[in-house]
């Protein structure tokens, strides 16, 4: 099937060219990183952990999201998800691959990556991220490629695969669980000491994940006369309102626990993200737009997918709304989530950290590794497609 | 024919499969035992039950107020454990990648959860030390993913072993203390004196203070320790032992610890 990616119109290959431009750059930036050190990042003794670390957050719950497609298709017989359950494993197979690129790029010594296998370590909670990242990673090749292959030749998939694709609906909370207890385990951290932190990650990654696929079916409809149905991508967008709806709640409740119980810590990492922190007659707000960005596309894209429940929109209407609740889900979890949790430090001091040209340039350099791979593999998926038709 | 070659391969699979799982699995299996062991045998004692101390378990006690009456003392303190760790120091406009292991900070950061209003003014003008409080129950050696940071079990010294540390930085995240220092760049150009009897440490790796392990095995005190002698600035010993002098100090003087709600249970104890 793999030679469906060979063949495709001007846009197709222009499209994968301007990825490889920023893969290129991305690669350039990483060699730099490589010889030199992590010192060409903005991190520090304070903020320890930057853009990749909270990329590869977010990006755990885009590779959650396929399960809002194969769970109703699967468990609940939705017959209307049967065109876009391997987009959903398509695009898990690429979120985690970013994942695994991020964790690596954030390593102080990437050759030793081993030592995680080398010296297995159950009390970790990063042990346990490898194994079901690399689980579901697996899983999802293994479905995808199979179902996919029965497709093609017009067969029911051979029975077996049904055991692995059940399977894989427990990993995908799993994955988004045990990425939440990396923080919400740790003593000291008070804004990631929060047992809702888990629930808070599932229910961003349920409504940014779908957003992306519904997205994806858009361009493609344009691109790739690839039609997911109106009534598949009208169920989907009830379910990103359902769960940005519930991550709202939930972000409401953090702000309600700080502000109301005054305990001092439970407030200075919301202070800090949404207003500003002062510290010694300095304030440091850099995070500040940023996190009022996010609830302005927050309560905008939920405006507009309330809008087209009522009124008929056109697909561009659509696409908006899940761009923003995309971008709102991102910065969420993207930047301020883990960003925010280093402020104020362990010492109670305010240190800020701005990410460098090289950072960035690795980060946009993995971004558009994923996005290659998106495109590469739903060309696949929509080249069976129209084969069989 | 083809039927026989694909059960063939099938098998041939597996068991390549298994082959590559094996010592995975046989050194989880292991390890797992240990691991329960030294973290989960809290489980059934009673809310406020103080747990039966076993072991050996080095700590210190710092008395501010020999540091307050003679400020000097955590200078050379501070430049002895540098001296002997071979410490880099960075120069100011890349503050961002120091190195710390032992460092002077005021009350209101030494101690984030006692209240700083209405200090008195020899205590808001104090330096205080801060460095690893080797805790009973470390939350760093808890998340490390590759046992590269780990508690002794002859002295209760949380150590580091920089030849495996994968510089994940997770336990920079968990140290309630922030304690740990992470080599952003190679440190060995910012090392003034080399000396000799310590490794120096290679970029991309953790680090901290290691309570002199390499000391004690002479039997020396910590660096810091040795150049307040005299003062009674620092007293080292094991906590666990009734009869050492840490513990005649502790069993006369009011001490306290920094995050106590941490649940750490740190070895480090101020007498303010």
């Amino acid at each position: 099937m793999i030679e469906k990616t060979l063949k495709g119109k001007p846009a197709y290959w222009i499209w994968l060219a301007f990825l490889g431009v920023f893969i290129a750059i991305g690669a350039a930036c990483y060699i730099r990183q490589y010889l030199f050190g992590l010192a060409l990042t903005g991190m520090s003794r304070e903020v320890s952990w930057g853009l990749y670390i909270s990329q590869f957050t977010f990006l755990v719950g885009v590779a959650a999201g396929g399960l809002m497609l194969v769970l109703p298709y699967y468990i609940h017989d939705y017959k209307a998800f049967g065109k876009l359950t391997i987009l959903g494993e398509f695009l898990a197979i690429a979120a985690i691959i970013m994942c695994l690129m991020f964790i690596m790029a954030d390593l102080g010594q990437p050759l030793r990556g081993l030592n995680m296998i080398i010296h297995p370590t159950p009390n970790s909670m990063l042990f346990w991220d490898m194994v079901v990242l690399l689980g579901y990673l697996s899983l999802n090749v293994l479905c995808g490629w199979v179902i996919l292959t029965a497709e093609r030749k017009e067969v029911a998939p051979p029975k077996w695969i049904y055991f692995f694709v059940y399977t894989s609906i427990p990993f995908a909370v799993s994955i988004h669980t045990v990425t939440a207890m990396l923080y919400c385990g740790l003593p000291g951290r008070h804004s990631w000491l929060s047992a809702i932190i888990a629930p808070r990650f599932l229910a961003s990654a349920f409504a940014a994940g779908p957003s992306l696929i519904v997205l994806a079916c858009l361009i493609m409809k344009r691109v790739a006369h690839f039609d997911a149905g109106k009534k598949a991508l009208d169920k989907l967008s009830t379910i990103i309102m359902y769960a940005a709806i519930i991550n709202t709640f939930f972000v409401i409740l953090e702000f309600f626990v700080g502000y109301y119980s005054n305990v001092p810590g439970e407030i200075h990492t919301l202070q800090y993200l949404f207003f500003g922190l002062t510290e010694h007659g300095h304030t440091y707000n850099n995070l500040v737009p940023f996190m009022w960005m996010f609830v302005f596309l927050n309560f905008a894209g939920l405006g507009l997918f309330a809008y087209l429940k009522f009124k008929e929109g056109s697909d561009m209407l659509l696409g908006a709304a899940c761009i923003m609740i995309f971008l709102a889900l991102w910065i969420d979890k993207g930047l301020g989530f883990v960003l925010g949790g280093f402020v104020p430090t362990m010492l109670g001091e305010v240190v800020e950290y701005y990410p460098t040209a090289n950072e960035v340039g690795i980060t946009l350099g993995i971004w558009a590794t994923g996005f290659f791979l998106v495109t590469v593999l739903y060309k696949i998926a929509v080249g069976v497609e129209h084969e069989i038709e | 024919m083809d039927n026989e070659r694909r059960k063939f391969l099938k098998i041939a699979g597996i068991s390549a499969l298994a082959g590559i799982g094996a010592p995975a699995i046989a050194k989880l299996t292991s390890t797992a035992a240990i691991a329960a062991g030294t973290e989960g045998h809290a489980a059934g004692d009673a809310p406020h039950a103080e747990e039966a101390a076993s072991g050996k378990q080095y700590g210190m006690v710092i008395d501010m107020r020999k540091f307050i009456e003679r400020p000097e003392l955590l200078d050379q303190a501070i430049a002895a454990c540098a001296l002997a760790h071979n410490i880099p120091e960075f120069p100011p406009d890349k503050k961002k990648s120091d190195i710390k292991w032992i460092w002077k900070t005021p009350f209101e950061n030494a101690f984030t959860e006692e209240s700083a209003t209405h200090l008195s003014k020899t205590i808001e003008e104090a330096q205080f030390p801060v460095l690893c409080n080797h805790c009973a129950h470390p939350s760093c050696v808890r998340v490390c993913p590759t046992k590269a940071t780990f508690k002794q079990k002859d002295n209760g010294i949380v150590a580091m072993d920089y030849h495996r540390c994968i510089g994940c930085r997770f336990c920079m995240a968990a140290c309630p203390y922030g304690a740990r220092s992470f080599n952003w760049e190679d440190p060995r150009p910012y090392v003034k004196t080399i000396n000799p009897d310590f490794p120096t440490r290679m970029r991309g790796v953790v680090e901290k203070c290691n309570f002199c392990g390499e000391r004690l095995a002479l039997g020396l005190q910590p660096a810091c320790v040795e150049a307040c002698k005299g003062s009674g600035a620092m007293v080292f010993g094991d906590i666990n032992d009734e009869k050492s002098e840490v513990r005649q100090v502790l069993a006369k003087e009011f001490t306290i610890q920094r995050k106590p709600s941490a649940g750490t249970k740190p070895s480090v104890f101020y007498i303010v």
